[in-house]
């Protein structure tokens, strides 16, 4: 890197680190000098729309579930709906967004870029470096999407940068000086690695840290359910999909019932759910020691702590006696829970913390679960959705109204 | 109680006889560490355990080897400490911490002597150590190295360092310590990987050859590090039997939770099991006892640990049951394989962004 006059340029042999998927190549200065849009902008919201419709028609995307949930989230229609919750007339981009997207999960990085330029921002991506195979349906896609909105009003398709490279401190340095935002998702190591490289005084910063989540179970209703099989594919789809490593995934189900329902309803649902994951889910030998592991290790510190293992290696259940603070300190991917069962919500209160994400409900009432969070103040919970939903996307994440805080308003008061 | 295994031969038990003895001493030691150790005690709630459900020795419960690492597991007064053993560990990673009383340390000195004794004799012997003295000097380094070598220095009459602190071979006390030696009986001990890179490589290149014949080498530390150079075991023992004659050798497995329970390695290539200790393979589906010939992951049982509730533990790595009372070589009880470490999975999820990983 060399600095002419105070800014910062980003040298051939960097570039030359960096893989990119769209476009071929391309000059971040340039970008970061694009015009910023109003939010919701047309000529966005077409290019959305146009590469909603490549996605639904497209012969690879077919096998690609998490890629086609993509393609109906930024079709017109839907993001007509999401617009509605956007009414205010003088909120424009910020400008160049920097992301870093997650290495695990592969599609999450189509998200934080449709988010960014609906609030009308340039974003540069970095996506993970695992060579998915989604990155490069949608680096596809987006060359397609380009080349077909090219000669519309604005030429939306220079407002993407989709690449990855290595752990090069000089490029995250460059991009973070260079951006307004900087979206960071994953843990609290990432975000400290990457808060070694500076914003401008001016820049904002989106992070996405370690959370924990729960799941409330009402014992009547699962015990009345008729479809067990839809529930436990309902819970899979918030848990062993993503390996129970998402931050939306629960950890800990919070059961409300009497002691005897919740014992009845217990049996019936994990063994739904074990019957679920039976040619599903495969444990490996790695991941049956963590888990154990984990459980070893709250037993020394939790007393009365009861592991339950009735469904071999894959579902590892803890019963605790009483709701301490010390479970959100043990969590273990692969299929590890906490258990605890009460006639209300009360015992929430005394664990909650601001690390607390998502909570998902089934057989339990939002407007209850939501009433309760604000009547007791409780520091965290950002998300309280129906168990299965967990991980949609939604321009509100983790607290964050992903539109509002990646862009600016212009205040315009008063007449002279 | 454990006197009475000492009137034994390492190798004499066959399996029932040896089930029935391991089984009542194992039993016993779960009931005492559970008196004597709080965590220990709260880990048998958790499983539900209950005496009379506790049959064989396969039933006797047991947990990852890890949970040293994270916590201070010990069946004595703090007071009674006599040495604290560490394993070997990376900078920033967790070392487990054993606590020893002298009691306890003398029964694995002593059990580490009577296996010992029976592949190489009960005399003391001269022994070679690849590695640097400061091994032992320094705290940092004083890990599952520095013990092993220390356990050896009961069957040495003279334990001579071959390398210098930055590795090399010590031309000088080498040379002197073949001199002396050379055409007695004596042990050439060190970790694999050292072994193979800082003697053999470094004995290879020169235009003297030496003869080591009468030395039995010892080795112990894994092959993983080895693997990655296309080194196997086999590979190992041709190349020291060609360049310098050494036709005995001496693998084995163990690790510093389970001190003195040595796995030595016969002229059959097979890991023993002796009448201290045991191997159950467990298969990762469901932790169930896997039969002989069936590749899982590793629990060792070890009468010896009384200090320290560490005599049922389920280890890291990944190994097979070869037989049990069957080998060529004579010795009862189960013969091993070890395969190494388990790979780690690749887990989906955003938890993990930038790699902090591979």
């Amino acid at each position: 890197m060399q600095n002419s006059g105070g800014a910062v340029i980003l040298m051939q042999k960097e570039y030359d680190d960096i893989r990119f998927y769209y476009p071929e190549t391309c000059c971040f200065e340039e970008m970061a000098e694009l015009p910023a849009l109003d939010i919701f902008d047309e000529g966005v919201c077409s290019f959305l729309d146009k590469l909603s419709d490549l996605i639904r028609h497209d012969k690879e995307c077919r096998n690609y579930p998490d890629v086609l949930t993509f393609g109906f989230f930024c079709r017109r229609a839907h993001i007509e709906q999401l617009k509605k919750n956007y009414s205010e007339k003088n909120r424009l981009g910020r400008g160049l967004t920097f992301h870093i997207a997650p290495s695990n999960v592969a599609i999450n990085f189509a998200y934080s870029m449709a988010a960014a330029l609906l609030a009308g921002n340039p974003c540069a991506v970095r996506v993970s470096e695992k060579d998915f195979a989604q990155t490069h349906m949608i680096g596809r896609l987006l060359r397609e999407a380009s080349k077909e909105t090219k000669n519309q009003e604005r030429d939306i398709g220079r407002y993407i940068a989709l690449f990855t490279y290595g752990k090069k401190r000089e490029i995250t340095d460059h991009l973070s000086k260079l951006c307004a935002v900087r979206v960071i998702w994953g843990g609290d190591q990432t975000i400290g690695e990457i808060r070694k490289s500076p914003l401008r005084p001016r820049s904002s910063e989106i992070t996405f840290a370690d959370r924990y989540s729960l799941c409330v179970l009402g014992a009547r209703t699962v015990l009345a359910e008729k479809r067990m099989d839809r529930l436990a594919g309902d819970f899979y789809n918030d848990t062993y999909l993503f390996d129970q490593n998402a931050c939306s995934s629960p950890r800990l189900i919070y059961w409300i019932g009497e002691a005897d329902e919740i014992k009845a309803a217990k049996e019936r649902f994990w063994s739904a759910v074990s019957d679920f994951l039976k040619d599903k889910y495969q444990v490996g030998p790695k991941v049956a020691v963590d888990k154990l592991m984990t459980e070893y290790k709250a037993a020394a510190v939790i007393p009365g702590i009861k592991f339950e293992r009735k469904s071999a290696n894959l579902i590892n259940r803890m019963e605790l006696m009483e709701l301490v603070p010390e479970i959100a300190g043990f969590t273990c991917p692969g299929g590890s829970f906490f258990e605890y069962g009460d006639v209300n919500f009360n015992a929430l209160r005394s664990v909650v913390t601001e690390k607390f994400q998502t909570l998902s409900y089934y057989g339990a009432d939002k407007e209850e679960l939501i009433s309760f969070i604000k009547t007791n103040g409780i520091s965290g919970i950002d998300r309280v959705v129906p168990v299965g939903h967990t991980a949609d996307f939604s321009l509100i994440w983790d607290g964050y109204d992903l539109i509002r805080t990646m862009s600016r308003i212009v205040d315009g008061f008063g007449q002279y | 109680m454990i006197e009475t295994f000492h009137q034994l031969k390492p190798y004499s038990l066959s399996k029932e006889e040896k089930q029935e003895r391991l089984f009542g001493e194992l039993k016993e030691l779960t009931e005492y560490h559970r008196e004597h150790c709080k965590e220990y005690a709260r880990f048998l709630e958790s499983v539900g355990y209950d005496q009379d459900n506790i049959k064989t020795c396969e039933d006797i419960p047991f947990f990852p080897v890890r949970m040293f690492k994270e916590c201070d597991l010990m069946s004595i007064k703090p007071e009674d400490v006599f040495k604290t053993m560490t394993s070997s560990g990376t900078t920033g990673q967790k070392v487990s911490r054993i606590y020893v009383d002298k009691e306890n340390a003398m029964v694995q000195q002593k059990v580490m002597v009577r296996i010992l004794g029976d592949y190489i004799g009960k005399k003391r012997i001269p022994v070679l150590v690849i590695d640097t003295p400061s091994v032992l000097k320094d705290r940092s380094k004083f890990s599952a190295r520095g013990a092993a070598i220390i356990g050896l220095r009961v069957i040495a009459k003279e334990m001579v360092f071959a390398l210098n602190d930055d590795m090399s071979l010590n031309q000088e006390v080498f040379e002197a310590f073949l001199q002396k030696y050379q055409d007695s009986f004596f042990l050439i001990f060190g970790f694999t990987f050292i072994v193979w890179q800082h003697f053999y490589k470094v004995l290879d290149e020169k235009t003297h050859k030496y003869d080591l014949s009468n030395a039995f080498l010892m080795t112990g530390g894994g092959w993983k590090k080895l693997a990655s150079q296309s080194v196997t075991n086999g590979d190992f023992k041709n190349s020291f039997g060609k360049l310098c004659g050494i036709h005995h050798f001496l693998d084995h497995y163990g690790m510093v939770e389970q001190t003195g329970c040595i796995y030595a390695e016969c002229e059959c290539g097979h890991l023993h099991a002796s009448i201290y200790s045991d191997v159950i393979v467990r298969n990762p589906m469901d932790f169930s006892p896997c039969k002989i010939g069936e590749k899982g992951i590793v629990q060792v049982l070890s009468v010896l640990p009384r200090s320290y509730p560490g005599h049922s533990l389920l280890t890291e790595d990944e190994g097979v049951i070869l037989g049990e009372d069957d080998c060529p070589c004579g010795r009862k009880g189960k013969y091993i394989r070890i395969f190494g470490r388990m790979k780690s999975a690749e887990l989906r999820g955003c938890s993990d962004t930038y790699g902090t990983g591979s």
